[in-house]
C-alpha cells in the first residue's frame, strides 16, 4: 500500500461498466514524510474521501478487487482508508 | 490508473487469438496538469469509442486485460475510459 494525499476528481461518462456509479480520485503519491514524490494515481474511493485527505491506497488489483466486492474487474487501485497521522 | 491523450492509431495486420477487432491507440501519458509525461505506448481500447484528440484514463499491469471481452489476452495497457472533467483542489 502507498501513502497519498486526494488532489481531485476525474469523472467519466464513457467508461467500463466496472467503474459505474464509482468515484474516481486524484492521488498524489507522497513520501513517509508526506510530501509529494513527484507521481500520482487515479484510484477508486472505497472510504469517502475527499481532496486534501491524506489516504492509505491499495495499489494491487486483487486487493482492490476484494475491497470493492467485484472480482475479475478491471480495477487496481483503491483508496482504502484515511491516515489521521504518521508516527 | 493515469491521464492520458490519444495521439494516434495503430493497425496490427496479424494479432494473437483473442485481440482480432480489438482498437489499439497510441496514447500519450499525461500528469495531473494534462501534461505530457513519459513515452507514447499503445493501449487496447476497452471502451471500443476513443479517438484520436481524446482525453483518456489507462490501467496499467493485470487488470487491462481484464477490461477486455476475452479476457485473457496478452495486453499490459488498456483504456477504461474517456474522461469528461478533471476537477484539482487547486482549481477551487
Amino acid at each position: 500500500m502507498i501513502i497519498g494525499r486526494v488532489a481531485g476528481q476525474i469523472v467519466m461518462t464513457i467508461k467500463h461498466q466496472a467503474y459505474d456509479g464509482r468515484t474516481l480520485l486524484i492521488v498524489d503519491r507522497l513520501t513517509p514524510e508526506c510530501t509529494p514524490s513527484g507521481g500520482y494515481l487515479i484510484a477508486v474511493d472505497s472510504v469517502g474521501a475527499g481532496p486534501g485527505e491524506t489516504v492509505l491506497v491499495d495499489d494491487e488489483g486483487g486487493g482492490a478487487q476484494q475491497v470493492l466486492g467485484c472480482p475479475g474487474a478491471p480495477i487496481r487501485s483503491v483508496v482504502v482508508g484515511i491516515i489521521d497521522e504518521i508516527g | 490508473m493515469l491521464l492520458g491523450k490519444v495521439i494516434g492509431t495503430v493497425v496490427p495486420c496479424i494479432v494473437t487469438p483473442g485481440l482480432e477487432g480489438v482498437p489499439m491507440l497510441l496514447v500519450q501519458p499525461l500528469d495531473k496538469e494534462q501534461r505530457p509525461k513519459g513515452k507514447p505506448l499503445v493501449c487496447a481500447d476497452s471502451t471500443r469509442m476513443a479517438g484520436p484528440g481524446e482525453l483518456i484514463s489507462f490501467e496499467g499491469g493485470r487488470e487491462a486485460a481484464l477490461a477486455l471481452d476475452p479476457w485473457f489476452v496478452p495486453v499490459d495497457h488498456a483504456i477504461i475510459g474517456i474522461v469528461d472533467q478533471v476537477s484539482l483542489e487547486a482549481d477551487r
